[in-house]
């Protein structure tokens, strides 16, 4: 019965995949986004900015699903993430 | 220094070449509400030109230096006061006012609660963060039953304001509170509030890690946003609850939304009922 409540011809779900810009000069190592992103895209980093705080690195980019989240959380407008490309779900 | 893209909305809204980055501490609640602020106003796409943007003194007071509307910076409480001038002489202005806890409740804690009563079209997001963080942080009437500042090293022992509640028996039109951490909440509770007629009062619980948090020991920034996530329930979650586990939860949600007669309309039709009578006898002289 399976069939009957997949509509025909209907497109496979896409799965977005974003890519994340990170200001580092501006960033005051709040470590919001590597505590709240999701699908644990980033890291606190050991490097330091011009005023001595860490920033965060990214360590796993081909997770990230373009969310936005760490956008939203972070206080000093220093991270977003843009759409990259569309890609379907594997089964 | 990295180039922002145009797309980005943030840029739109804000003096980003002028005065980033901002005085506020790491892990400060204040630019997540600036940030919901901003979608706030993209999503219903104002002119910057169309709004202006009061504050008082404080840390949350700070915001309208980085955001490009036209802003006030006033005195310390005052900032429902001037908020009132302007919307009285440019009523077609959407007026948004940002105080503190101490700012609005403390100083200008009349100012507030007459604002209130009056029902003037305002839109009043406060940024409750339980102390003073500007000054060197003394308690403010926000601060809860035993928590340490610097002029309560003992505890405090004043019962806390619920301002919520204050608003209520004020009678504004449209109260909700919500929570730093619930950045998707406090977007859509400001959207609804900045399009409310009437006086709209949006409280938004904030984290100050660097002075409340390091006298109380409430740990690093992200354990602040944690507790807040754990002791700050929705409506529906927190009368599930039975009264021992009451204890120390507040709830956030809209408490209240109705349509009430405002004031800059009742003043423009009082003034144009007294015109037109005295039209009336100007005619009858000539």
């Amino acid at each position: 019965m399976r069939y009957w409540e997949v509509p025909f011809g209907k497109e496979k779900p896409k799965t977005p995949i974003g890519e994340i810009h990170i200001l580092k000069e501006r960033c005051k190592g709040c470590g919001f986004c590597v505590e709240y992103c999701p699908k644990d895209v980033l890291e606190m980093s050991d490097e330091f900015n011009s005023k001595g705080y860490h920033p965060p690195k990214i360590v796993n980019e081909e997770n990230c699903v373009n969310c936005g989240l760490c956008e939203m959380i972070c206080p000093e407008f220093s991270i977003w993430c843009t759409l990259k490309e569309e890609v379907a779900l594997e089964n | 220094m990295q180039k922002i893209p145009q797309k980005i909305i943030h840029n739109k809204y804000l003096r980003h070449r002028k005065k980033f980055p901002h005085v506020w501490c790491p892990g400060c609640s204040n630019g997540i509400v600036l940030g919901a602020v901003i979608r706030a106003v993209a999503e219903l796409e104002w002119k910057r030109s169309d709004i202006t943007m009061v504050s008082g003194i404080g840390c949350s007071s700070r915001m309208p230096v980085y955001v490009d509307f036209n802003t006030l910076h006033t005195l310390h409480g005052r900032a429902i006061a001037f908020a009132t001038g302007v919307k009285l002489f440019k009523p077609e202005l959407k007026v948004i006012v940002v105080t503190g806890d101490g700012d609005a409740t403390a100083i200008g804690g009349n100012h507030f609660i007459h604002a209130a009563r009056r029902n003037i079209d305002l839109t009043v997001i406060l940024l409750n963060n339980y102390i003073y963080g500007m000054t060197g942080g003394q308690y403010s009437p926000t601060t809860p039953i035993g928590d340490r500042t610097t002029t309560t090293p003992y505890g405090n022992i004043d019962p806390a304001f619920d301002i919520c509640e204050l608003a209520l028996g004020a009678g504004a039109a449209f109260v909700a509170r919500t929570t730093a951490y619930h950045a998707t909440e406090a977007q859509t509770f400001i959207k609804k509030a900045l399009v409310h007629k009437g006086f709209s009062l949006v409280e938004i619980i904030c984290a100050c890690p660097i002075i409340y948090g390091r006298m109380n020991k409430k740990g690093d920034a992200p354990a602040m946003m944690k507790s807040m996530k754990e002791n700050i329930l929705s409506i529906k979650a927190y009368e599930k609850l039975t009264e021992e586990q009451k204890e120390g939860k507040i709830k956030r949600g809209i408490f209240r939304e109705v349509i009430k007669p405002e004031y800059t309309e009742e003043y423009d039709k009082l003034v144009k009922s007294l015109q037109a009578s005295i039209g009336e006898v100007d005619n009858d002289r000539t």
